[in-house]
Formats: structure tokens, sequence, C-alpha cells
């Protein structure tokens, strides 16, 4: 399955060939992100959403573009911005907020929260609080496919900030020594909390940060769903021929504060407005969508109603799930053998 | 139905702020994402966005009002056509986030339950059948080699561990009998490879990870804490982390400060981690068999000293130690000593001193640190009441330190004399040989404290 998901799509940027059908997925997933996390804000104002909660708004199509050139049997980790990329793996939009509302029925029982999700069944593995910390786990994922004769491959998301930490490098030496079938994902949306690129990073080209172990990377623009998925299904065809890692870095930007208490001092409003009305990824499609003729107002006014419906019914199921049974203190601390 | 648009909380302690001023007139058309108002919470002033389109119908609160609830309503959003004295739709009700005082109680009553619901821990049966004698090294090798050949699964990755056979020589012969696929050269990269590591055991692998020494991976403590020990619960249950951490642990012999450390009180303070620490060659293999099939991150911490010491190990692939049991390797009646790894050679020593004396002690091997054996430790402590708590640690926050807490909540009244603990000087583990000695626990420091302790001196 995996394989025949590499196959379709296009090849390069500049020749999108793909289906009405594929692009109006795409718009759909991005959309679901995008009103999912208007609708988590807004639970989060009513404080049924408690401390940390980062949205991924803005950045959506960087992870609906790489997941349209992964299968079902790859997995997927990232960071505590991870909301966007659980609803793209499928996980169900339910299961997500009622995690972030602290209820039982949400997929790590209430337990973990907005940074601690994962799902087995969809080869998520979280949901990771500590900078940078899943870029080691996720070159273990892929070393555990390559040590099990598997042709899988492990997406592994992280911001700019984190590829200054230095278990960065050690998991690039890693893979590229043993030859993982790892991507790495920067998802470059230009500030580290309230530290722009340009102050942290002696060198902000990222996607040459793995040049120092042979490791190849392409700069992609991460508002474009298409070319997401093109350099996506390229890293991938690498990483499964059997040659090793691939760096991603996805030009993007996010729209709202670091955490929901950002106010947001360092950088201006303007900029902030600049990006929303000449780059957002969603607008960007919608646009090609109409003009190409893949569909009409109505249609996509449909699907806007349909996704306005799953993220309603998801917060109300939030709201409506138990909290964790005090019973559930205890369990889950080991494996019982 | 218009929307009531509601007083947000824009931080985590917000429950009132600022109203300052409204960014749209009534009247105005609002788009998901456009900014409508400007609220100064406790720490800065932030943007109110709305969440849903419509028509800003009503302003509710006005622009300049202080102290504004948090979940007051501050407007009215109307879809299109629709009037502003429509009443407005049932916004959702917020459920309270803090516990209801009943609910605080069962909780209560479960922190409470939780010592108890340790079960007990059947000890290994006694071995009748053949043993072999093997120094603590080789048994080691042999169970990691038992159970690779057992479960294709397990594998071993540190520095060194493979084509220089082990810096100590843990590892001689695998990579020969494995090969490289299993047995893995590690560059000097404790952080990444134990995140690397955790990564794998999340994804169907059990690996071992060996760590030249229990030192160095004070730059792993991130991945074994925060990643290993703590995914499961994250994860409702979902994230098990299969996995075993070994190396020397502790004062090897005069290297100083930075290569002398005992890490036991560090691991054993945290939920989601086993923590085992042999002495005998016997319980090296056995538990370490053990650890490599628990579905749980295991430390397992090693002794260099005690790497060439030898003694019989039953000679069956099958046999393990269950983790969990402490071990009585000396019964006796007026006084227990508590002890582990090496201390364990320390604590029989001063046994044979004091039963010179006229003493009858009971040491006990405690083998596993996490979950702790208490049923033996106090078991014991009923019967002589009186006890000796010994590691090389540091005192403050240490092994000895729970122990201590451990009997005096559940066998105060079984006791003739505070618990004496026995460790390591406070201080960095100095170089010079006489120094060395002064910091370390030595028989003569157990003698002593057994002889307080029991009121002869
Ligand atoms: C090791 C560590 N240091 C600091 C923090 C606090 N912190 C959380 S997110 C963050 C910024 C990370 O920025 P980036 O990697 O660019 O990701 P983004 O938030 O932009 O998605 C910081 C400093 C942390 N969680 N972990
Ligand atoms: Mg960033």
């Amino acid at each position: 399955m995996a394989k025949a998901a590499a196959k379709r799509g296009p090849r390069g940027k500049s020749t999108p060939a793909a289906s009405s059908e594929e692009l109006l997925h795409h718009y759909r997933e991005m959309l679901l992100i995008r009103r999912f996390e208007e609708k988590a804000g807004q639970l989060y104002g009513m404080g049924l959403i408690g401390g940390f909660c980062h949205l991924y708004i803005g950045q959506e199509a960087v992870v609906v573009g790489a997941q349209a050139a992964i299968g079902p049997e790859d997995s997927v980790l990232t960071s505590y911005r991870d909301h966007g990329h659980m609803l793209a793996t499928g996980m169900d939009p339910r299961g997500v907020m009622a995690e972030l509302t602290g209820r039982i029925d949400g997929y790590s029982k209430g337990k973990g929260g907005s940074m601690h999700m994962f799902s087995r069944e969809k080869n998520f593995y979280g949901g990771h609080g500590i900078v940078g910390a899943q870029v080691p786990i996720g070159t273990g994922i892929a070393f555990a496919y390559k040590y099990r004769g598997l042709n899988n491959v492990c997406l592994t998301y992280f911001g700019d900030g984190a590829s200054n930490q230095g278990q960065v490098y050690e998991s690039f030496n890693m893979a590229a020594l043993w030859k993982l079938p790892v991507i790495y994902i920067i998802e470059n949306n230009k500030y580290g909390m309230g530290t722009a690129v340009e102050r942290s990073s002696a060198n902000a080209e990222l996607c040459q940060r793995g040049r120092a172990y042979g490791i190849p990377g392409e700069s992609v623009d991460g508002m474009d769903v298409q070319a997401m998925k093109a350099a996506t299904e390229k890293a991938v065809a690498h990483s499964r021929a059997g040659k090793g890692p691939f760096i991603l870095e996805a030009m993007t930007y996010r729209y709202r504060g670091h955490s929901m208490s950002d106010p947001a001092k360092y950088r201006s409003k303007e900029e902030v407005q600049k990006v929303r009305s000449e780059r957002d990824p969603i607008d960007h499609l919608r646009a090609l969508l109409l003009e190409g003729g893949h569909a009409d107002e109505d249609a996509l006014k449909k699907i806007d109603r349909a996704v306005k419906d799953i993220v309603a019914d998801a917060a109300e199921f939030a709201q409506n799930s138990p909290e964790p049974d005090p019973s559930e203190l205890w369990t889950d601390v080991l494996v019982e053998a | 139905m218009p929307i009531e648009i509601l007083m947000p909380a824009l931080s985590p302690t917000m429950t009132e702020g600022t109203l300052a001023k409204w960014l749209k007139n009534e009247g105005d058309a609002v788009v998901a994402g456009d900014v409508i108002a400007e609220i100064e919470t406790d720490k800065a002033t932030m943007e109110v966005e709305a969440v849903d389109e419509g028509i800003l119908g009503k302003i509710l609160v006005p622009g300049g009002t202080e102290g504004v609830k948090v979940n007051q309503p501050i407007a009215l959003l109307l879809e299109e056509g629709e009037d502003k004295s429509a009443p407005a739709a049932a916004r959702p009700t917020a459920k309270p986030g803090v516990p209801a005082a009943e609910s605080v109680a069962a909780t209560a009553r479960a922190v409470m339950a939780a010592p108890a619901a340790a079960a007990a821990v059947a000890a290994e049966h006694e071995w009748t059948g053949p043993t072999k004698t093997l120094t603590v090294r080789e048994a080691l090798r042999d169970a990691m080699a038992e159970e690779m050949r057992r479960d294709d699964s397990v594998y071993l990755m540190g520095e060194e561990v493979a084509q220089y056979q082990g810096a100590y020589k843990v590892s001689q012969g695998l990579l020969d009998e494995f090969g490289d696929r299993r047995v893995i050269d590690t560059p000097i990269t404790e952080h990444g490879f134990s995140g690397l590591a955790v990564g794998a055991a999340f994804n169907g692998l059990r690996p071992i990870v060996e760590f030249m020494t229990f030192n160095f991976a004070m730059q792993a403590i991130d991945h074994i804490i925060n990643s290993a020990a703590k995914t499961l619960y994250m994860s409702g249950g979902q994230m098990g982390c299969p996995i075993v951490f070994r190396g020397p642990n502790g004062a090897a012999s005069r290297v100083a400060a930075q290569h002398s450390q005992c890490y036991a009180s560090w691991y054993a303070h945290c939920p989601g981690l086993k923590v085992v620490a042999p002495w005998s060659a016997a319980d090296a293999k056995g538990l370490l068999k053990s650890a490599i099939r628990d579905p749980n991150p295991v430390i397992f911490l090693e002794n260099e000293l005690l790497y060439g010491q030898s003694s019989e190990v039953p000679d069956d692939a099958d046999w393990t130690v269950p983790l969990g049991k402490a071990k009585i390797v000396r019964p006796g009646k007026d006084i227990t000593i508590l002890a582990f790894s090496i201390m364990v050679g320390k604590a029989l020593d001063a046994a044979e001193a004091l039963a010179a004396e006229g003493i009858d002690a009971e040491v006990i091997d405690l083998r596993t640190l996490r979950p702790l054996d208490t049923r033996t430790i106090l078991d014991s402590v009923r019967k002589t009441n009186r006890v000796v708590s010994v590691e090389e640690g540091w005192p403050y926050a240490g092994i000895g330190a729970e122990l201590s807490a451990v009997i005096m909540e559940q066998a105060f009244d079984w006791l003739d004399a505070p618990v004496a603990r026995v460790s390591g000087v406070d201080v960095p583990l100095p170089y010079a040989a006489n120094l060395e000695r002064l910091a370390l626990p030595q028989a003569q420091h157990i003698v002593e404290a057994a002889k307080a302790a029991c009121y002869r001196s």
C-alpha cells in the first residue's frame, strides 16, 4: 500500500498533474486541521483545555503534503505541536479533542494532554515535549524497520529551534552511518518561541545541516501542499531504496503565538498579516481548485460545512466525555508482565 | 441562532482580564481568524480571534472594561440574515477542571492503596540441579547470549561492545555468535543512541543498551526518564518500552569523581523504571535474563570490581531470578543489614566480625531497588528489631533514606533503635588512595553502626 501511494502524484512541483480527487482531499485535510485548531483555541479560552497548547495554524500544508507521500505502515512522530500531525495520520478528531480536554476518551485517557498523544493503530509515535527528543526516537523507529527487514520509513518532524539540539546531530550521524530509512522534516516556521532563526542559527539554511554526514537535503515551500508531497515522495523513494536518511526543510509560518499564552511581541502584525494574505496554504489551494475547474464554490462550501460538523462533533464529544476515574492515576505506570 | 463570544482565557493562570478595545464594530462581518478585540491579561496584551464566521451583532462588554471574568459573554455573532434579538445558542458549559471534594477523597484513598498493591513476588525456586562456577562477567555474557538465542528482537548496542568485545569484556564472543546486525558498536553518542534504542523498543525490538559506565548515562538520562519511563503512562498504556540499560555503576578504583558515582537513588526515584543491582554471579545472570524479558525499562546496575568474582550459577538456560525479590544471604536474629551490589560483600564481612562479638546479623541483598521487596525487609525487621542500611552512594536522599522512611512508616513499633545508615561520604570521590578509602563504606563502618544500634560499643 505504501508503495502504491508513493507512485501516484506529481514528481516535481512545477508539474501539478494531481487529480481533482487528490486535491480536494488535501483541501479537506488542511481545512480540518485549521478548523480543529481554531476550535481548540476556543476551548482553551473557555478553560476546557489547560496547560500548554501549541496550535498548528498556518503550517497545515507541510503535514498534509508529506502524509500523502507515505503509506499506513509508515510512521510519524513530532514535537508538542502535534494536533495537525495526528489528524493527518487519520487519528479520530474526537479522541484528539478529548485528550485536549483531559477526558477518559482521549487517546491517552487524559494522561498525556495536548503534547503527548500516540496511536499504535495509526503508527503515530507522539507527541514529545522535550525539544529535539523525538529525533533520535524517530531514528530508532527507522532502525527497528531495518532490523526487522521491513521497507517502511519514519517521518520525523522537528522545528527550526530544535535543529540546534546536539541530539539531532547524533541522530544524523547514526542514521547516515547505518543507512536508516528516516526522513527528517524540519518545519522552519521562522521562530523557536520568540527567537528568529537568524538569531539562533549560525547558518540558517537548515536543509544543509546534514552535509557533514552526507545526508541530502532540500528546501521546500511548506505553504504549498503539492510541493510538500512531491518533495516527500522523492525523499521516501531515496530511503526505501536503502540509501538512508533525507532532510526536508519545509519553509512555513505559524500564525498564532508559540503557545496560547504568547503575546508575540517578537514580530509585527504586518509580518503575520502579509503571510496570511499572500501565502496561506488553504487559500492558495482553494484558488487553484476553482481556477483549475476541479471544484466549484458549492462543492467547496459542502466540504467546509462537513469539516465544521466534524469539528463541532469532536468538541461536543470532548466536553461530554467524563474525566478519568481516580483509579486511572495508578494504571499504565508499568506493563504488568 | 446567534453565537455567544465568550471572554477567553489566554494563559493557564488567567481568571479575569481587561477587555482593552474592540477592533470590529457592531455590524462588521468577520471570518474565522479575524482579530476582533484586544485583551489585557495578567501577563500581556493579547489578541482575540474569531472562531466562527458571521456578523458581529452586538457588543455586550464595551472596550475598556476591567475585571471581565473568563467565559463571560462579551458579544453576539449572527449568521447572515439573523436578528440580534434572537435567543443566543446555549454555550457549552465548562466542566470544572478541579476535582470535586469527593473525588479528591477518592484519590487520596487510591494514593494510600498503592503501596499495598505492590503484590509480593515469589522468589526463584531453590536450585538443586547442576551448577557452573562463573565470574559475574561470564554470567552477564551468558544471560545476554541465552536471551539473544531465544528471541531475535533482543540486540545489544553500545560503545566497544562488538569488535573490542566490551570495554570490560562483558560482551566477549557475542559478535562472533550473533553478527553485527545484533551486536552493534555505536559512536560515542550516549544521548543519541539511548533515544534511538527507545524508538527501537517502541517499534518492536528489545534493546540492551550498554553504557561503558553509568557515569556517561547522565548524557542520556533525559531519554531514560522522559522517553523510556514516562511514555507508557503518557500514552494511556499504548507505548510499552521493553529495554535494558546496563553497565558498571559506582566507584571503580582510583578513577576520581567523574568516573565514580552510584546512581541507584537517581533511577530508583522514578516511576516507570525498574532498578536492579545484583551482587552474586547467579543473581547477575538470573536477574539480567528477567530484565531482558521484562516489558518495561530496566536499569541494570553492575559493578566493575565485581566482574571478576566467581560463584556457583545454575546451569540451565531457563533459570531466572524474579525482579522485585530480595534475598536473605545470611540469616541472623539480632540485627538486619540491608545492602546491594558490592556492599553485600562488605556486609557479609561485617556480619562475620559481629558474630565474633556475639551479634548474629541477618544480611539481606536487596537485588532489586525498584520495586522494593518491602515484605522481606519488614519481616526481617520485625524479627531483629534493629537495622543498618548500607550503600556506596551519597546519604542525602539516598536509598538508605528511603529504607529508613519505609521501616519507620511500616514497622515503627518493632524498632528498638533508630535505623542506622552507612553510606559514601557526602563529597565527590577523591583520587588519593587514602582519601578514596575514607570516602567509601568499609566493613568496619558497618560493624560500628551495627554495634551502636545494638547499644554495644
Ligand atoms: C530541551 C527543551 N528546552 C526548552 C524547551 C522549551 N521550549 C518549548 S518549545 C520551544 C521552542 C522550539 O521551537 P521550534 O523547534 O522552532 O518549534 P516550534 O515551536 O516553532 O514548532 C522551547 C524553547 C523544551 N520544551 N525542551
Ligand atoms: Mg519554529
